[in-house]
């Protein structure tokens, strides 16, 4: 049997950047990870690290997402630093493109009501008419039926394969362990440590970090947390590479450093069906050509297809176990956007004993309280 | 790279223009044949470090004759059948979209 | 189009050819799509034209046969869509009443996307070359053997000189004696076939005795070769060098090591499955450890583990252009019995004949398979190599992607991008599977290949936009 100070059970963008923090503090951290062909959102996401419409109804939400962005280019360095690998960071501001004057009017309220709840400045997000927009893009040309834009200054966007690789080789750097195709059956406590059973053996350490994206509710269940989970379908799809067109990140639209566009995603409730459907593809690429005409050109290479974890209000859970102390659940959907404070924030919270009061919010206990009907 | 054999008599001759230069080739020839047949030492360039490629399996799987067949790129050379009067660019690095 | 094929067919070589005249034959309504402008796969590609001007008859009678199973297709009344990429299929549950299955299957052609919807999906997608990863693969002027017989069948295009051809296997003899026989001339051939493979292919040698036409056809075209003074010999080590293009090989004899000035490499190392599309569409995939690649399960109907989906021909494991053609018809057997038009008498007993000639000619495949089996460092090649071409990914850094944990093809195709480029892993997918098994130490069976998407070939935005129906865009 190995043992650790802290296991952590799943090894997606989530489990890996709390089982960094928790390496970089002096922990030793062993990741127990599932298949190579498991859904994972790490490997499937979009890469926006955003802040717009992030918390509508949710201040503590709001700020700990910005808390995140503060974060996030100190925590870009870091990684990088350590692991030598470029995350292709860029905090250089992200767009939510409107079609139609519907979409605008819509985009500002929600833009204002966000500002308003969470203090901000007014130069904190701002709409952009068709013309500053077409200003932005220099050359690329606009749709007819743009209206403009939501521009956020601080938002951006990551290449979420190099996150997650460089969280797992930070992991490693800082003395941890990762050990692949090793997924959690059943968990026990007994005499103060957590054993967890695998195919590829058996586990223990004091203390346990939930975090298997869809496969956590299941896993939580066993230390009496009871989370609902529901994964949800998002389709992506990828061009080739081009020249550099798109000068910033959008919701839905965003170009890599390696010159491929992304355009995405669909938000459908398919189960764990990981399958694509052109009926839900078709839409986004005509929606993207009527935002940036000249990508009706672009050669699609890859459409894909990967599961969001949806709690019932899409914000975050962080729950630890009341039966068994030293169990923490952690899941959320915008866990690229979050990995600063996962990395950050969460570990340094939860590393020396329970979580504090301020993290109260984060309880899945929420979801129990009575809807007025 | 290649050169043609004498064509029979009876074969349709098409003109094609490779990178501007006037190249004649068989009718159901391929671009990609055309571009090896053109003399020119390779067919693209690669997006990643600007690698000098040219077709290397001429059966659609490799994607290393992406080339500009009248003005539209990323085509697969070695699937597209010569017309008369076809323009056909190597494509040098990534494509520039804009419009 | 409102009207549901009860057979599409994909691929125009040998399997779909035969698979398409078998079905018209059984009152099937058929649709093959194909890549390629004329019928003929990769075997008897521009098998007509060829036929026409003379120049099948210098190829030789294996490649004519092509030519009547050409006008057997053109004649049966199957609809033809040729000069067709198809780029996507789906699968939708039947009405009420119908089959459980309906695909619509997509196609591209000059930029215009269609689609045919038909009740049961025939894969013939045929063979690939093996990637034959060396160092400087990607130099122009380095292609494979096949994309040269594929310039000489269908632009009768010789290489420039001086040629040399390294490899293993029957293809190389084979286009070699056609180039020499053209008045093409070779530097040098190199046969890459490891020695003492011959040991290991006698046991399977009275299997392919009974093949003996196949097998003196092999020794006669070693003979052509060494009559024609062509030098032959057995190397290893291969390397293509150059700036910016091809100008010498470099290779170990048990002499040393030689380098020779070259100005087009050709390069085989044996074929394996175009199953791409297969597993695109979830077939489970079988490792074939005698010609080291993995090909979709089917049943002795061509059936894969998919309803609805059958793979014949090369595309469900090599077997040659005959075993191909006849498999083509026994898959057509299989589908015509699945929707309900043949009963299962018929089907058996037209399929006994079938049966029988799909015997004789599989015969010779152990004895192949063991005497070609690929040199271990073509499937693991050294760390300063190309693996994946498009994105310029090294082996090495396969193995670095590993080292941080990556055990599977799919995390350490994130890790690298290997297999995201436009060829979307087909010419690495086989390298990586097997660079993550040696580094692992798992059987590459468990390895496997990374999930394989749509598009299958890619379209533009536009294409597929137009999907998405009226008012959209
Ligand atoms: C289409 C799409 C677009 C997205 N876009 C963005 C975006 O732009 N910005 C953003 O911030 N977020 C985005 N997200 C969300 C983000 O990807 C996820 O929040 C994040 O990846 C979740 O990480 P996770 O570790 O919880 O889950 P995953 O990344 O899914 O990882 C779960 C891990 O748990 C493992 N596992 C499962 N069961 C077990 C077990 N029993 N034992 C051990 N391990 C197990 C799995 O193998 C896997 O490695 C997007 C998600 C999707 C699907
Ligand atoms: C280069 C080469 C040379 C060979 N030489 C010989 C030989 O001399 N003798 C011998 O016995 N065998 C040879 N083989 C093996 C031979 O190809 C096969 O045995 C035979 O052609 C298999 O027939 P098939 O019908 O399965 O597939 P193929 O003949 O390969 O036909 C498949 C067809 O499907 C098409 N296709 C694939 N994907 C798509 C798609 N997405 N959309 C539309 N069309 C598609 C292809 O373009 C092709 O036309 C060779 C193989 C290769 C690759
Ligand atoms: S040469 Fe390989 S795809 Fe065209």
């Amino acid at each position: 049997m190995a043992s650790a100070d802290v296991l952590v059970l799943g090894g997606g963008t989530v489990g890996a950047a709390i089982a960094y923090g928790l390496a970089r503090r002096g922990a030793a951290v062993t990741v127990l990870d599932g298949a190579d062909d498991d859904a994972r959102a790490a490997r499937a996401n979009f890469g926006l690290v955003w802040s717009q419409s992030k918390g509508v109804g949710a201040p503590w939400y709001q700020r700990w997402t910005l808390d995140s962005l503060e974060r996030w280019p100190g925590f870009a360095a870091e990684l990088a630093e350590l692991t030598g690998i470029d995350l292709h960071y860029r905090r250089n501001g992200g767009l939510t493109y409107c079609l139609g004057d519907a979409e605008f009017d819509a985009r500002r309220t929600q833009m204002e009501r966000l500002r308003i709840q969470g203090g901000l400045p007014e130069d904190h997000a701002r709409m952009l008419d068709r013309a500053e927009l077409q200003s932005l893009l220099g050359r690329v040309r606009l749709g007819d039926r743009v209206t403009g834009a939501g521009l956020c200054p601080i938002d951006g966007h990551v290449d979420p394969l190099r996150l997650l690789k460089a969280l797992h080789a930070a992991l490693l750097r800082n003395g941890g362990t990762v050990q692949a195709a090793t997924p959690a059956r059943t968990i026990r406590f007994k005499g103060g440590s957590f054993t967890v059973d695998t195919p590829r053996g058996r586990f223990e350490a004091p203390r346990l970090v939930i975090a298997a994206g869809n496969g956590a509710s299941a896993l939580a269940e066993q230390v009496g947390l009871h989370v609902p989970i529901q994964p949800q379908r998002g389709q992506i799809l990828v061009t080739e590479r081009l020249q550099p067109m798109l000068p910033m990140a959008a919701s839905g639209l965003r170009q890599s450093e390696e010159g491929t566009v992304l355009i995405g995603a669909t938000k459908e409730d398919a189960g764990m069906d990981r399958g694509t459907v052109l009926a839900h593809a078709a839409p986004m690429a005509a929606r993207a050509i009527a935002t940036i005409p000249a990508l009706r050109e672009a050669r699609l290479v890859r459409n894909w297809a990967g599961l969001r974890i949806l709690t019932p209000d899409g914000n975050p859970v962080y729950a630890e176990s009341p039966q068994f102390p030293g169990a923490m659940l952690a899941t959320c959907h915008s866990g690229v956007t979050l990995a600063a404070v996962h990395a950050f924030d969460l570990a340094e919270a939860w590393a020396p004993g329970r979580l504090p009061d301020r993290f109260a919010p984060f309880h899945h206990r929420r979801f129990n309280v009575p809807q007025a009907a | 790279m290649f050169r043609k054999l004498p064509d029979p008599p009876r074969h349709d001759r098409v003109t094609v223009h490779v990178d501007g230069h006037a190249v004649t080739v068989s009718a159901g020839d391929t671009a990609a044949a055309a571009v090896l047949a053109s003399g020119l030492p390779y067919s693209r360039t690669t997006t990643v470090s600007g690698s000098p490629r040219a077709p290397y399996c001429m059966m659609g799987v490799c994607f290393e004759c992406l080339m500009i067949v009248d003005g539209d790129p990323s085509r697969q050379g070695c699937q597209v059948i010569v017309r008369d009067g076809m323009r056909i660019e190597r494509q040098l690095g990534g494509r520039e979209l804009l419009s | 189009m409102t009207d549901v094929y009860d057979l599409v067919i994909i691929g125009g070589g040998p399997a779909g050819l035969a698979a398409a005249v078998q079905a018209s034959e059984l009152d099937l309504r058929t649709v093959l799509i194909d890549e390629q402008p004329a019928p003929g796969g990769q075997i008897y590609r521009s098998v007509e034209r060829a036929e026409r001007d003379g120049l099948a008859a210098r190829l030789g009678p294996n490649y004519q046969r092509g030519a009547s199973l050409a006008g057997a297709f053109r004649a049966c009344g199957a609809d033809y869509e040729a000069g067709c990429q198809v780029w996507q299929a789906e699968a939708a549950q039947g009405g009420p009443g119908q089959p459980p299955r309906q695909w619509t299957v997509h196609f591209t052609r000059d930029g215009q996307s269609r689609s045919v919807r038909g009740r049961h999906l025939l894969l013939a997608s045929g063979a690939q070359e093996r990637p034959v990863p060396i160092r400087g693969w990607t130099l122009p002027g380095v292609m494979t053997v096949g994309a040269a017989q594929l310039l000489l069948k269908s632009s009768r295009m010789l290489p420039e000189e001086p040629v040399w051809i390294a490899g293993s296997g029957p293809l190389p003899l084979l286009y070699a004696s056609q180039l020499l026989s053209l008045g093409g001339r070779l530097a040098g051939y190199i046969d890459t076939t490891p020695r003492g493979r011959w040991r290991a292919a006698l046991p399977h040698l009275p299997g392919a005795l009974a093949n003996a036409p196949y097998l003196a056809k092999g020794i006669m075209l070693r003979w052509t070769l060494l009559r024609s003074g062509v030098e032959i010999q057995h190397a290893e080590e291969i390397e293509a060098r150059g700036t910016g293009r091809l100008e010498a090989v470099r290779f170990r004899t048990a002499r040393g090591i030689r380098e020779e000035p070259a100005r087009v490499l050709l390069l085989h190392e044996g074929v394996i499955p175009n199953a791409h599309a297969a597993m695109a569409l979830g077939c489970a995939q079988r490792w074939d450890e005698g010609q080291q690649a993995f090909r979709p399960e089917t049943d002795e109907w061509a059936a894969s583990s998919v309803d609805g989906l059958s793979v014949a021909g090369d595309a469900a494991g090599i077997g040659g252009a005959r075993v191909a053609e006849v498999g083509g018809r026994i898959a057509a057997l299989g589908a015509a019995h699945r929707l309900g038009r043949i009963g299962e008498a018929s089907r058996d007993a037209l399929s006994m004949p079938l049966r029988r000639e799909r015997g004789r000619h599989a015969r010779i495949r152990p004895f192949l398979d063991a005497l070609f089996r690929p040199n271990r460092s073509v499937l693991v090649p050294p760390d300063d190599v190309l693996a994946c071409r498009c994105e310029e990914v090294t082996v090495g850094g396969i193995r670095q992607a590993v080292s941080l944990g990556a055990v599977g093809p799919n995390q350490v195709k994130s890790y690298t991008r290997c297999g995201m480029g436009p060829c979307q892993g087909r010419q690495c997918a086989p390298t990586l599977a097997q660079v993550i098994a040696d580094s692992t130490g798992q059987p590459v069976a468990d390895v496997g290949y990374p999930r394989i998407r749509p598009p299958l070939k890619p379209i533009t935005l536009g294409e597929l936009a137009t999907l998405a129906g009226e008012g959209a865009a």
